[in-house]
Protein backbone atom coordinates (compact mmCIF):
# COMPACT_ATOMS: atom_id res chain seq x y z
CA UNK A 1 0.00 0.00 0.00
CA UNK A 2 1.26 3.84 -0.74
CA UNK A 3 2.45 5.10 2.24
CA UNK A 4 1.32 8.48 2.07
CA UNK A 5 -2.57 6.74 1.96
CA UNK A 6 -1.57 4.54 5.33
CA UNK A 7 -0.14 7.72 6.56
CA UNK A 8 -3.08 10.10 6.51
CA UNK A 9 -5.69 7.20 7.34
CA UNK A 10 -3.74 6.64 10.57
CA UNK A 11 -3.23 9.91 11.39
CA UNK A 12 -7.43 10.55 10.85
CA UNK A 13 -7.80 7.56 13.43
CA UNK A 14 -6.31 8.95 15.95
CA UNK A 15 -7.61 12.24 15.35
CA UNK A 16 -11.01 13.17 13.95
CA UNK A 17 -11.70 9.83 14.10
CA UNK A 18 -10.94 9.62 17.65
CA UNK A 19 -12.95 12.69 18.62
CA UNK A 20 -16.10 11.52 16.69
CA UNK A 21 -16.23 8.04 18.39
CA UNK A 22 -15.94 9.71 21.83
CA UNK A 23 -18.24 12.04 20.76
CA UNK A 24 -20.69 9.31 20.03
CA UNK A 25 -20.16 7.35 23.00
CA UNK A 26 -20.00 10.39 25.39
CA UNK A 27 -23.81 11.29 23.71
CA UNK A 28 -24.57 7.97 24.67
CA UNK A 29 -23.97 7.86 28.26
CA UNK A 30 -25.19 11.11 28.63
CA UNK A 31 -28.57 10.10 27.14
CA UNK A 32 -28.57 7.12 30.16
CA UNK A 33 -28.27 9.32 32.64
CA UNK A 34 -30.01 11.91 31.81
CA UNK A 35 -32.50 13.02 34.63
CA UNK A 36 -36.09 11.28 33.73
CA UNK A 37 -34.12 8.16 32.33
CA UNK A 38 -34.50 6.24 35.67
CA UNK A 39 -37.86 5.50 35.27
CA UNK A 40 -38.22 4.29 32.13
CA UNK A 41 -35.06 2.51 33.04
CA UNK A 42 -37.06 0.74 36.24
CA UNK A 43 -39.76 -0.27 33.85
CA UNK A 44 -37.46 -2.03 31.03
CA UNK A 45 -36.02 -4.23 33.72
CA UNK A 46 -39.71 -5.54 34.83
CA UNK A 47 -40.00 -6.49 31.09
CA UNK A 48 -38.02 -10.08 31.89
CA UNK A 49 -40.49 -10.81 34.78
CA UNK A 50 -43.81 -10.91 33.20
CA UNK A 51 -43.51 -13.36 29.91
CA UNK A 52 -44.95 -15.96 29.51
CA UNK A 53 -47.30 -15.48 26.99
CA UNK A 54 -47.16 -13.71 23.92
CA UNK A 55 -49.18 -10.72 23.86
CA UNK A 56 -52.63 -11.10 21.21
CA UNK A 57 -52.94 -8.78 18.38
CA UNK A 58 -56.30 -7.37 19.68
CA UNK A 59 -54.80 -6.43 23.00
CA UNK A 60 -52.17 -3.89 22.13
CA UNK A 61 -51.61 -1.96 25.05
CA UNK B 1 -47.26 -35.16 3.50
CA UNK B 2 -45.90 -32.85 5.93
CA UNK B 3 -42.66 -30.78 4.86
CA UNK B 4 -42.87 -31.30 1.27
CA UNK B 5 -40.98 -28.58 0.94
CA UNK B 6 -37.95 -29.37 3.14
CA UNK B 7 -37.79 -32.99 1.39
CA UNK B 8 -37.41 -31.69 -1.47
CA UNK B 9 -35.06 -28.79 -1.00
CA UNK B 10 -33.18 -31.80 1.03
CA UNK B 11 -33.04 -33.75 -2.18
CA UNK B 12 -32.08 -31.00 -4.26
CA UNK B 13 -29.20 -29.84 -1.76
CA UNK B 14 -27.98 -33.96 -1.41
CA UNK B 15 -28.01 -33.59 -5.82
CA UNK B 16 -25.98 -30.63 -5.59
CA UNK B 17 -23.69 -32.08 -3.52
CA UNK B 18 -23.06 -34.94 -5.30
CA UNK B 19 -22.68 -33.05 -8.48
CA UNK B 20 -19.69 -30.92 -6.78
CA UNK B 21 -18.62 -34.12 -5.65
CA UNK B 22 -18.28 -35.89 -8.88
CA UNK B 23 -16.65 -33.31 -10.61
CA UNK B 24 -14.19 -32.32 -7.53
CA UNK B 25 -10.72 -30.87 -8.45
CA UNK B 26 -9.28 -33.06 -5.15
CA UNK B 27 -9.68 -36.04 -3.27
CA UNK B 28 -10.57 -34.32 -0.11
CA UNK B 29 -13.03 -32.62 -1.80
CA UNK B 30 -15.23 -35.35 -3.55
CA UNK B 31 -14.75 -36.81 0.11
CA UNK B 32 -16.63 -33.84 1.61
CA UNK B 33 -19.15 -33.40 -0.17
CA UNK B 34 -19.95 -37.29 -0.60
CA UNK B 35 -20.43 -36.65 2.99
CA UNK B 36 -22.26 -33.72 2.94
CA UNK B 37 -24.52 -35.42 0.58
CA UNK B 38 -25.25 -38.14 2.87
CA UNK B 39 -26.30 -35.82 5.67
CA UNK B 40 -28.72 -34.19 3.14
CA UNK B 41 -30.26 -37.36 1.86
CA UNK B 42 -30.42 -38.65 5.61
CA UNK B 43 -32.24 -35.58 6.66
CA UNK B 44 -34.64 -36.04 3.76
CA UNK B 45 -35.48 -39.65 4.62
CA UNK B 46 -35.72 -39.03 8.45
CA UNK B 47 -38.31 -35.87 7.34
CA UNK B 48 -40.41 -38.55 5.24
CA UNK B 49 -40.51 -41.75 7.71
CA UNK B 50 -41.48 -38.60 10.48
CA UNK B 51 -45.28 -40.03 11.75
CA UNK B 52 -47.81 -38.22 10.07
CA UNK B 53 -50.55 -36.06 12.05
CA UNK B 54 -54.30 -36.61 11.16
CA UNK B 55 -55.69 -34.01 8.80
CA UNK B 56 -56.47 -30.86 12.00
CA UNK B 57 -59.05 -28.48 10.69
CA UNK B 58 -57.76 -24.86 9.81
CA UNK B 59 -58.49 -23.34 13.15
CA UNK B 60 -56.37 -25.56 15.17
CA UNK B 61 -53.29 -24.78 13.05
CA UNK B 62 -53.91 -21.55 13.58
CA UNK B 63 -54.45 -21.48 17.31
CA UNK B 64 -51.08 -23.43 17.59
CA UNK B 65 -49.45 -21.15 15.79
CA UNK B 66 -50.42 -18.29 18.26
CA UNK B 67 -47.69 -18.88 21.41
CA UNK B 68 -43.89 -18.75 20.95
CA UNK B 69 -42.41 -21.34 18.86
CA UNK B 70 -39.92 -23.23 21.09
CA UNK B 71 -39.63 -26.93 18.91
CA UNK B 72 -36.09 -25.55 17.70
CA UNK B 73 -35.27 -24.24 21.33
CA UNK B 74 -36.17 -27.96 22.44
CA UNK B 75 -34.08 -29.78 19.90
CA UNK B 76 -31.20 -27.42 21.03
CA UNK B 77 -31.39 -27.77 24.30
CA UNK B 78 -30.39 -31.06 24.23
CA UNK B 79 -27.53 -30.21 21.06
CA UNK B 80 -26.06 -28.31 23.57
CA UNK B 81 -25.91 -30.65 26.03
CA UNK B 82 -24.33 -33.45 23.33
CA UNK B 83 -22.09 -30.94 21.51
CA UNK B 84 -20.72 -29.71 25.31
CA UNK B 85 -19.91 -33.15 25.70
CA UNK B 86 -18.60 -34.29 22.34
CA UNK B 87 -16.23 -30.69 22.36
CA UNK B 88 -14.92 -31.23 26.14
CA UNK B 89 -14.13 -35.43 25.73
CA UNK B 90 -12.42 -34.65 22.75
CA UNK B 91 -10.61 -31.54 24.85
CA UNK B 92 -9.18 -34.32 27.58
CA UNK B 93 -8.30 -36.68 24.31
CA UNK B 94 -6.05 -33.93 22.97
CA UNK B 95 -4.62 -33.23 26.78
CA UNK B 96 -4.17 -36.68 27.17
CA UNK B 97 -2.30 -36.51 23.59
CA UNK B 98 -0.02 -33.56 25.15
CA UNK B 99 0.45 -35.58 28.06
CA UNK B 100 1.06 -39.11 26.49
CA UNK B 101 2.15 -38.56 22.97
CA UNK B 102 1.76 -42.19 21.95
CA UNK B 103 -2.04 -41.34 22.15
CA UNK B 104 -1.69 -39.98 18.49
CA UNK B 105 -3.13 -41.97 15.89
CA UNK B 106 -2.48 -40.38 12.39
CA UNK B 107 -3.27 -39.23 10.39
CA UNK B 108 -6.98 -38.36 11.05
CA UNK B 109 -6.79 -38.43 15.06
CA UNK B 110 -3.38 -36.71 15.48
CA UNK B 111 -3.11 -33.42 17.73
CA UNK B 112 -3.19 -31.06 14.85
CA UNK B 113 -6.51 -32.35 13.31
CA UNK B 114 -8.19 -33.04 17.14
CA UNK B 115 -7.37 -29.69 17.84
CA UNK B 116 -9.15 -27.28 15.86
CA UNK B 117 -12.34 -30.22 16.35
CA UNK B 118 -12.10 -29.08 20.06
CA UNK B 119 -11.54 -25.48 19.74
CA UNK B 120 -14.68 -25.48 17.28
CA UNK B 121 -16.26 -28.01 18.97
CA UNK B 122 -16.61 -26.45 22.23
CA UNK B 123 -16.66 -22.39 20.83
CA UNK B 124 -19.07 -23.07 17.64
CA UNK B 125 -20.45 -26.38 18.42
CA UNK B 126 -21.51 -25.97 22.24
CA UNK B 127 -21.32 -21.76 22.45
CA UNK B 128 -22.84 -21.63 18.83
CA UNK B 129 -25.97 -24.03 19.65
CA UNK B 130 -26.33 -22.43 23.00
CA UNK B 131 -26.76 -19.01 21.63
CA UNK B 132 -28.79 -19.72 18.88
CA UNK B 133 -31.14 -21.68 21.17
CA UNK B 134 -30.82 -19.11 24.06
CA UNK B 135 -31.42 -16.04 21.88
CA UNK B 136 -34.49 -17.76 19.77
CA UNK B 137 -36.01 -18.05 23.32
CA UNK B 138 -35.31 -14.66 25.11
CA UNK B 139 -36.08 -12.49 22.16
CA UNK B 140 -39.63 -13.80 21.90
CA UNK B 141 -40.05 -13.70 25.48
CA UNK B 142 -38.81 -10.21 25.57
CA UNK B 143 -40.61 -9.02 22.55
CA UNK B 144 -43.82 -10.82 23.73
CA UNK B 145 -43.74 -12.22 20.26
CA UNK B 146 -43.34 -15.03 18.00
CA UNK B 147 -40.17 -15.41 15.84
CA UNK B 148 -40.87 -13.83 12.52
CA UNK B 149 -41.06 -17.38 10.62
CA UNK B 150 -41.23 -21.39 11.86
CA UNK B 151 -39.54 -21.88 8.76
CA UNK B 152 -36.65 -18.99 8.32
CA UNK B 153 -36.17 -20.59 12.25
CA UNK B 154 -35.76 -24.25 11.37
CA UNK B 155 -33.72 -23.07 8.42
CA UNK B 156 -31.03 -21.12 10.82
CA UNK B 157 -31.10 -24.10 13.40
CA UNK B 158 -30.36 -26.83 10.55
CA UNK B 159 -28.26 -24.91 8.73
CA UNK B 160 -26.01 -23.99 11.41
CA UNK B 161 -25.73 -27.48 12.57
CA UNK B 162 -24.55 -28.35 8.96
CA UNK B 163 -22.32 -25.75 9.09
CA UNK B 164 -20.66 -27.49 12.14
CA UNK B 165 -20.89 -30.72 10.33
CA UNK B 166 -18.91 -29.70 7.43
CA UNK B 167 -16.20 -28.00 9.81
CA UNK B 168 -15.71 -30.94 11.73
CA UNK B 169 -15.57 -33.56 9.20
CA UNK B 170 -13.16 -31.18 7.07
CA UNK B 171 -10.97 -30.61 10.41
CA UNK B 172 -10.15 -34.74 10.51
CA UNK B 173 -9.97 -34.93 6.84
CA UNK B 174 -7.42 -32.47 6.78
CA UNK B 175 -9.10 -29.93 5.13
CA UNK B 176 -8.11 -26.04 6.99
CA UNK B 177 -6.87 -22.83 6.15
CA UNK B 178 -5.11 -22.60 9.14
CA UNK B 179 -6.81 -19.71 10.36
CA UNK B 180 -6.97 -19.96 13.96
CA UNK B 181 -10.71 -20.65 15.15
CA UNK B 182 -11.58 -19.93 11.26
CA UNK B 183 -10.16 -23.01 10.01
CA UNK B 184 -13.13 -24.34 7.66
CA UNK B 185 -12.40 -23.62 4.18
CA UNK B 186 -14.56 -21.26 1.30
CA UNK B 187 -17.11 -23.12 0.90
CA UNK B 188 -18.01 -23.75 4.23
CA UNK B 189 -17.65 -20.37 5.38
CA UNK B 190 -19.90 -19.60 2.19
CA UNK B 191 -22.52 -21.73 3.57
CA UNK B 192 -22.37 -19.85 6.88
CA UNK B 193 -22.38 -16.48 5.62
CA UNK B 194 -25.77 -17.55 3.97
CA UNK B 195 -26.92 -18.79 7.25
CA UNK B 196 -25.90 -16.43 9.25
CA UNK B 197 -27.58 -13.99 7.26
CA UNK B 198 -31.12 -15.62 7.60
CA UNK B 199 -30.67 -15.54 11.43
CA UNK B 200 -29.92 -11.78 11.45
CA UNK B 201 -33.23 -11.38 9.48
CA UNK B 202 -35.07 -13.69 11.58
CA UNK B 203 -33.60 -12.30 14.99
CA UNK B 204 -34.13 -8.42 13.06
CA UNK B 205 -37.56 -9.63 12.25
CA UNK B 206 -39.00 -10.61 15.48
CA UNK B 207 -37.68 -7.78 17.20
CA UNK B 208 -39.62 -5.07 14.96
CA UNK B 209 -42.73 -7.18 15.26
CA UNK B 210 -42.48 -6.73 18.90
CA UNK B 211 -45.24 -6.25 21.24
CA UNK B 212 -43.41 -4.83 23.93
CA UNK B 213 -42.05 -1.34 23.41
CA UNK B 214 -38.78 -1.71 25.12
CA UNK B 215 -36.09 -3.65 22.90
CA UNK B 216 -34.74 -5.47 26.45
CA UNK B 217 -30.92 -5.63 26.90
CA UNK B 218 -30.65 -8.85 26.56
CA UNK B 219 -31.72 -8.59 22.57
CA UNK B 220 -29.06 -5.77 22.13
CA UNK B 221 -26.30 -8.14 23.36
CA UNK B 222 -27.45 -10.65 21.10
CA UNK B 223 -28.06 -8.53 17.94
CA UNK B 224 -24.54 -7.29 18.44
CA UNK B 225 -23.55 -10.43 18.45
CA UNK B 226 -24.75 -11.73 14.92
CA UNK B 227 -23.98 -8.22 13.30
CA UNK B 228 -20.90 -8.30 14.51
CA UNK B 229 -20.05 -12.11 13.76
CA UNK B 230 -21.10 -11.41 10.23
CA UNK B 231 -19.00 -9.00 9.67
CA UNK B 232 -15.54 -10.19 11.24
CA UNK B 233 -16.49 -13.59 9.40
CA UNK B 234 -16.85 -12.09 6.14
CA UNK B 235 -13.92 -9.85 6.08
CA UNK B 236 -11.91 -12.80 7.93
CA UNK B 237 -12.21 -15.24 5.40
CA UNK B 238 -11.85 -13.06 2.14
CA UNK B 239 -10.11 -15.88 0.12
CA UNK B 240 -8.99 -16.73 -3.88
CA UNK B 241 -10.17 -20.79 -4.07
CA UNK B 242 -7.59 -22.56 -6.32
CA UNK B 243 -10.70 -23.97 -8.10
CA UNK B 244 -14.09 -23.77 -7.48
CA UNK B 245 -14.26 -27.13 -7.09
CA UNK B 246 -11.51 -27.53 -4.97
CA UNK B 247 -10.64 -27.82 -1.07
CA UNK B 248 -7.68 -25.10 -1.00
CA UNK B 249 -8.52 -21.10 -1.05
CA UNK B 250 -5.44 -18.19 -0.21
CA UNK B 251 -6.00 -15.51 1.48
CA UNK B 252 -6.83 -12.23 0.11
CA UNK B 253 -4.52 -10.66 2.62
CA UNK B 254 -0.90 -11.65 3.21
CA UNK B 255 1.75 -11.32 5.94
CA UNK B 256 1.20 -8.32 8.47
CA UNK B 257 -2.32 -7.49 6.99
CA UNK B 258 -3.37 -11.21 6.88
CA UNK B 259 -2.27 -11.33 10.85
CA UNK B 260 -4.09 -8.24 11.84
CA UNK B 261 -7.18 -9.34 9.92
CA UNK B 262 -6.89 -13.12 11.71
CA UNK B 263 -6.54 -10.88 15.55
CA UNK B 264 -9.52 -8.59 14.75
CA UNK B 265 -11.16 -11.42 13.63
CA UNK B 266 -10.02 -13.80 16.61
CA UNK B 267 -10.21 -11.44 19.30
CA UNK B 268 -14.09 -10.10 18.62
CA UNK B 269 -15.14 -13.91 18.30
CA UNK B 270 -13.98 -13.97 21.78
CA UNK B 271 -15.77 -10.22 22.62
CA UNK B 272 -18.87 -10.16 20.54
CA UNK B 273 -19.23 -14.23 20.04
CA UNK B 274 -18.29 -15.81 23.39
CA UNK B 275 -18.83 -12.48 25.55
CA UNK B 276 -21.87 -10.36 23.95
CA UNK B 277 -24.13 -13.32 23.53
CA UNK B 278 -23.46 -14.82 26.42
CA UNK B 279 -24.25 -11.32 28.75
CA UNK B 280 -27.54 -11.45 26.55
CA UNK B 281 -27.64 -15.02 28.27
CA UNK B 282 -26.87 -13.14 31.18
CA UNK B 283 -28.90 -10.21 31.33
CA UNK B 284 -32.48 -12.25 30.76
CA UNK B 285 -31.55 -15.80 32.72
CA UNK B 286 -30.01 -14.45 36.20
CA UNK B 287 -32.97 -11.84 36.84
CA UNK B 288 -35.39 -15.01 35.98
CA UNK B 289 -34.09 -17.07 38.16
CA UNK B 290 -33.50 -14.66 40.93
CA UNK B 291 -36.73 -13.27 39.83
CA UNK B 292 -35.92 -9.68 40.37
CA UNK B 293 -35.41 -7.48 37.86
CA UNK B 294 -31.36 -6.64 36.71
CA UNK B 295 -29.55 -4.67 39.35
CA UNK B 296 -28.80 -1.36 37.21
CA UNK B 297 -30.83 -1.71 34.13
CA UNK B 298 -28.35 1.79 33.03
CA UNK B 299 -25.63 0.13 33.81
CA UNK B 300 -26.30 -2.75 31.92
CA UNK B 301 -26.91 0.04 28.91
CA UNK B 302 -23.67 1.34 29.41
CA UNK B 303 -22.00 -1.80 30.05
CA UNK B 304 -23.19 -2.77 25.94
CA UNK B 305 -21.72 0.35 24.29
CA UNK B 306 -18.91 0.48 26.24
CA UNK B 307 -18.06 -2.80 25.09
CA UNK B 308 -18.92 -2.69 21.85
CA UNK B 309 -16.70 0.85 21.74
CA UNK B 310 -13.75 -0.75 23.21
CA UNK B 311 -13.84 -4.41 22.42
CA UNK B 312 -13.25 -3.62 18.21
CA UNK B 313 -10.11 -2.01 18.77
CA UNK B 314 -7.88 -4.61 21.14
CA UNK B 315 -7.34 -7.37 18.77
CA UNK B 316 -3.90 -6.18 18.23
CA UNK B 317 -2.69 -7.42 21.74
CA UNK B 318 -2.25 -10.66 19.89
CA UNK B 319 0.59 -9.23 17.91
CA UNK B 320 3.03 -7.92 20.64
CA UNK B 321 6.95 -8.01 19.00
CA UNK B 322 5.53 -8.85 15.99
CA UNK B 323 6.02 -7.08 12.54
CA UNK B 324 2.56 -5.47 13.28
CA UNK B 325 3.56 -1.50 13.66
CA UNK B 326 4.28 -0.27 17.43
CA UNK B 327 1.93 2.23 17.57
CA UNK B 328 -0.93 -0.76 16.64
CA UNK B 329 0.57 -3.37 19.21
CA UNK B 330 0.22 0.13 21.86
CA UNK B 331 -3.65 0.92 20.99
CA UNK B 332 -4.30 -2.79 21.50
CA UNK B 333 -2.87 -2.82 25.01
CA UNK B 334 -4.57 0.26 25.63
CA UNK B 335 -8.13 -0.52 24.69
CA UNK B 336 -7.49 -3.77 26.12
CA UNK B 337 -6.64 -2.44 29.69
CA UNK B 338 -9.71 0.15 29.24
CA UNK B 339 -12.13 -2.89 28.50
CA UNK B 340 -11.61 -3.40 32.57
CA UNK B 341 -13.96 -1.12 33.19
CA UNK B 342 -16.88 -2.56 31.64
CA UNK B 343 -16.69 -5.74 31.77
CA UNK B 344 -16.51 -5.35 36.21
CA UNK B 345 -19.63 -3.04 35.68
CA UNK B 346 -21.48 -5.90 34.31
CA UNK B 347 -19.97 -8.49 36.72
CA UNK B 348 -21.22 -6.34 39.44
CA UNK B 349 -24.20 -5.59 37.47
CA UNK B 350 -24.35 -8.60 37.39
CA UNK B 351 -23.88 -9.78 40.74
CA UNK B 352 -25.71 -7.25 42.62
CA UNK B 353 -29.01 -9.05 41.16
CA UNK B 354 -29.25 -10.84 43.80
CA UNK B 355 -28.76 -7.91 46.39
CA UNK B 356 -31.24 -9.16 49.16
CA UNK B 357 -31.42 -12.63 47.84
CA UNK B 358 -27.91 -13.74 48.72
CA UNK B 359 -29.53 -16.92 49.81
CA UNK B 360 -30.39 -17.96 46.98
CA UNK B 361 -26.90 -18.74 46.41
CA UNK B 362 -26.89 -21.38 49.49
CA UNK B 363 -30.36 -23.26 48.10
CA UNK B 364 -30.91 -22.11 44.54
CA UNK B 365 -28.26 -24.16 42.82
CA UNK B 366 -28.48 -22.80 39.29
CA UNK B 367 -28.02 -19.39 40.87
CA UNK B 368 -24.74 -20.95 42.12
CA UNK B 369 -24.21 -21.61 38.45
CA UNK B 370 -24.88 -18.20 37.32
CA UNK B 371 -22.56 -16.60 39.88
CA UNK B 372 -19.65 -18.28 39.67
CA UNK B 373 -20.03 -17.76 35.67
CA UNK B 374 -20.11 -14.04 36.04
CA UNK B 375 -17.40 -14.31 38.74
CA UNK B 376 -14.99 -16.13 36.01
CA UNK B 377 -16.23 -13.57 33.86
CA UNK B 378 -14.87 -11.05 36.25
CA UNK B 379 -11.87 -12.96 36.60
CA UNK B 380 -10.66 -13.83 33.48
CA UNK B 381 -11.68 -9.91 31.83
CA UNK B 382 -9.72 -9.25 34.64
CA UNK B 383 -6.79 -11.64 32.98
CA UNK B 384 -6.84 -10.76 29.92
CA UNK B 385 -5.79 -6.88 29.88
CA UNK B 386 -3.23 -7.68 32.71
CA UNK B 387 -1.84 -10.56 29.90
CA UNK B 388 -1.85 -7.76 27.38
CA UNK B 389 0.51 -5.28 28.72
CA UNK B 390 3.43 -5.57 26.37
CA UNK B 391 5.83 -6.84 29.71
CA UNK B 392 3.54 -9.29 30.61
CA UNK B 393 2.82 -10.71 27.27
CA UNK B 394 6.82 -10.86 26.65
CA UNK B 395 6.23 -14.11 29.64
CA UNK B 396 3.02 -15.27 28.91
CA UNK B 397 2.90 -15.24 24.98
CA UNK B 398 3.04 -18.46 23.72
CA UNK B 399 2.64 -20.39 26.76
CA UNK B 400 0.21 -22.32 28.36
CA UNK B 401 -1.26 -19.38 30.54
CA UNK B 402 -3.08 -18.10 27.30
CA UNK B 403 -4.26 -21.52 27.30
CA UNK B 404 -5.04 -21.52 30.97
CA UNK B 405 -7.00 -17.84 30.21
CA UNK B 406 -8.98 -19.32 27.58
CA UNK B 407 -10.29 -22.03 29.16
CA UNK B 408 -10.86 -19.62 32.67
CA UNK B 409 -13.12 -17.91 30.28
CA UNK B 410 -14.55 -20.56 27.89
CA UNK B 411 -15.01 -22.98 30.79
CA UNK B 412 -16.13 -20.57 33.43
CA UNK B 413 -18.26 -18.33 31.95
CA UNK B 414 -19.24 -19.41 28.71
CA UNK B 415 -19.85 -22.88 30.35
CA UNK B 416 -21.21 -22.08 33.32
CA UNK B 417 -24.30 -19.31 31.93
CA UNK B 418 -25.04 -22.03 29.21
CA UNK B 419 -25.38 -24.63 31.80
CA UNK B 420 -27.63 -22.94 34.07
CA UNK B 421 -29.38 -21.48 30.78
CA UNK B 422 -30.21 -25.19 29.86
CA UNK B 423 -31.35 -25.93 33.57
CA UNK B 424 -33.39 -23.26 33.48
CA UNK B 425 -35.38 -23.69 29.85
CA UNK B 426 -35.83 -27.71 30.31
CA UNK B 427 -38.59 -28.28 32.90
CA UNK B 428 -40.47 -24.89 31.00
CA UNK B 429 -39.83 -26.15 27.96
CA UNK B 430 -41.44 -29.55 28.49
CA UNK B 431 -43.72 -28.40 31.06
CA UNK B 432 -41.79 -30.18 34.00
CA UNK B 433 -42.54 -28.65 37.56
CA UNK B 434 -38.89 -29.35 38.29
CA UNK B 435 -35.62 -30.62 37.22
CA UNK B 436 -35.23 -34.29 37.69
CA UNK B 437 -32.77 -33.47 40.73
CA UNK B 438 -31.47 -29.96 42.48
CA UNK B 439 -28.60 -32.51 43.93
CA UNK B 440 -27.39 -33.53 40.63
CA UNK B 441 -27.01 -29.80 39.57
CA UNK B 442 -25.01 -29.60 42.40
CA UNK B 443 -22.80 -32.39 41.76
CA UNK B 444 -22.51 -31.00 38.21
CA UNK B 445 -21.55 -27.77 40.51
CA UNK B 446 -18.80 -28.42 42.19
CA UNK B 447 -17.37 -31.12 39.56
CA UNK B 448 -17.07 -28.37 37.23
CA UNK B 449 -15.90 -25.62 39.72
CA UNK B 450 -12.95 -27.85 40.70
CA UNK B 451 -12.30 -28.75 37.51
CA UNK B 452 -11.73 -25.00 36.24
CA UNK B 453 -9.64 -24.72 39.15
CA UNK B 454 -7.59 -27.37 38.93
CA UNK B 455 -6.97 -26.44 35.30
CA UNK B 456 -6.38 -23.35 35.49
CA UNK B 457 -3.75 -22.95 38.07
CA UNK B 458 -2.14 -26.31 36.96
CA UNK B 459 -1.76 -23.56 33.69
CA UNK B 460 -0.40 -21.04 35.28
CA UNK B 461 2.46 -22.79 36.69
CA UNK B 462 3.15 -24.47 33.57
CA UNK B 463 2.86 -21.08 31.46
CA UNK B 464 5.35 -19.21 33.55
CA UNK B 465 7.51 -22.34 34.07
CA UNK B 466 7.53 -22.58 30.50
CA UNK B 467 8.45 -18.56 29.90
CA UNK B 468 11.14 -18.15 32.21
CA UNK B 469 12.85 -21.46 30.75
CA UNK B 470 12.75 -20.09 27.57
CA UNK B 471 14.31 -16.80 28.48
CA UNK B 472 17.06 -17.81 30.78
CA UNK B 473 20.38 -17.09 29.10
CA UNK B 474 23.60 -17.91 30.69
CA UNK B 475 26.26 -15.34 31.54
CA UNK B 476 27.87 -15.99 28.31
CA UNK B 477 24.22 -14.79 26.49
CA UNK B 478 22.89 -18.69 25.19
CA UNK B 479 19.85 -20.09 25.97
CA UNK B 480 19.72 -22.06 29.43
CA UNK B 481 17.20 -25.09 28.09
CA UNK B 482 16.81 -26.56 25.07
CA UNK B 483 12.99 -26.45 23.75
CA UNK B 484 12.43 -30.05 24.00
CA UNK B 485 13.81 -29.52 28.12
CA UNK B 486 11.05 -26.94 28.60
CA UNK B 487 8.70 -29.73 27.14
CA UNK B 488 10.02 -32.46 29.38
CA UNK B 489 9.15 -30.01 32.50
CA UNK B 490 5.98 -29.32 31.85
CA UNK B 491 4.46 -33.57 31.72
CA UNK B 492 3.40 -33.23 34.98
CA UNK B 493 1.03 -30.33 34.49
CA UNK B 494 -0.18 -31.78 31.31
CA UNK B 495 -1.32 -34.64 33.60
CA UNK B 496 -3.24 -32.43 36.22
CA UNK B 497 -4.72 -30.34 33.42
CA UNK B 498 -6.14 -33.73 31.98
CA UNK B 499 -7.39 -34.92 35.36
CA UNK B 500 -9.16 -30.59 35.70
CA UNK B 501 -10.55 -31.06 32.04
CA UNK B 502 -11.65 -34.65 33.02
CA UNK B 503 -13.89 -33.76 36.05
CA UNK B 504 -15.56 -31.27 34.34
CA UNK B 505 -16.86 -33.19 31.52
CA UNK B 506 -18.16 -35.90 34.07
CA UNK B 507 -20.03 -32.62 35.55
CA UNK B 508 -21.62 -32.18 31.81
CA UNK B 509 -22.06 -36.11 31.90
CA UNK B 510 -24.00 -36.09 34.92
CA UNK B 511 -26.25 -33.12 33.65
CA UNK B 512 -26.78 -35.21 30.55
CA UNK B 513 -28.66 -37.64 32.90
CA UNK B 514 -30.36 -34.74 34.88
CA UNK B 515 -31.66 -32.97 31.55
CA UNK B 516 -32.64 -36.97 29.74
CA UNK B 517 -34.93 -38.10 32.92
CA UNK B 518 -36.10 -34.30 33.11
CA UNK B 519 -37.27 -34.59 29.71
CA UNK B 520 -38.72 -37.62 30.62
CA UNK B 521 -40.78 -36.57 33.28
CA UNK B 522 -39.05 -38.03 36.04
CA UNK B 523 -38.31 -36.72 39.75
CA UNK B 524 -35.64 -38.35 41.51
CA UNK B 525 -36.41 -39.43 45.35
CA UNK B 526 -33.76 -37.35 47.35
CA UNK B 527 -33.67 -35.45 50.68
CA UNK B 528 -33.79 -31.32 49.67
CA UNK B 529 -30.92 -29.97 49.14
CA UNK B 530 -31.99 -27.25 52.29
CA UNK B 531 -33.28 -28.65 55.24
CA UNK B 532 -36.56 -26.75 55.90
CA UNK B 533 -36.02 -24.35 58.83
CA UNK B 534 -37.24 -25.43 61.56
CA UNK B 535 -38.79 -23.70 64.41
CA UNK B 536 -36.68 -24.08 67.68
CA UNK B 537 -38.63 -23.99 70.71
CA UNK B 538 -37.46 -20.64 73.08
CA UNK B 539 -35.61 -21.00 76.09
Amino acid sequence: MDTAIYDSMRHFADSWGLVYMMAIFLAVVFFIVRPGAKANAKAAARIVLDDDHPIDRGSHR
Amino acid sequence: MRNVGWIIGLAAGAFVALLLSAFGQDSLFRIHMGLVTAVLALGAVILMRLPQVARVPAGVIESNKQGYFDDPIRIGSVLIVFWGAVGMLVGVIIALQLAFPDLNFGPWLNFGRLRPLHTSGVIFAFGGTALITTSFYVVQRTSRARLLSDGLAWFVFWGYQLSLFMAASGYLLGITQGKEYAEPEWYTDLWLTIVWVAYLILFLGTIIKRKEPHIYVANWFYLAMIVTVALLHVVNNISMPVSFLGSKSYSLFSGVQDALTQWWYGHNAVGFFLTAGFLGMMYYFMPKQAERPVYSYRLSIIHFWALIFLYIWAGPHHLHYTALPDWAQTLGMVFSIMLWMPSWGGMINGLMTLRGAWDKMRTDPIIRMMVIAVAFYGMSTFEGPVMSIKSVNGLSHYTDWTIGHVHSGALGWVGMISFAAVYFMVPRLWGRRQLYSLRMVNWHFWLATIGIVIYAAVMWVSGITQGLMWREYDSQGFLVYSFAESVAALHPYYVARALGGALYLSGVIVMAVNIWLTIAGKVRSERPLVAPATVQPAE
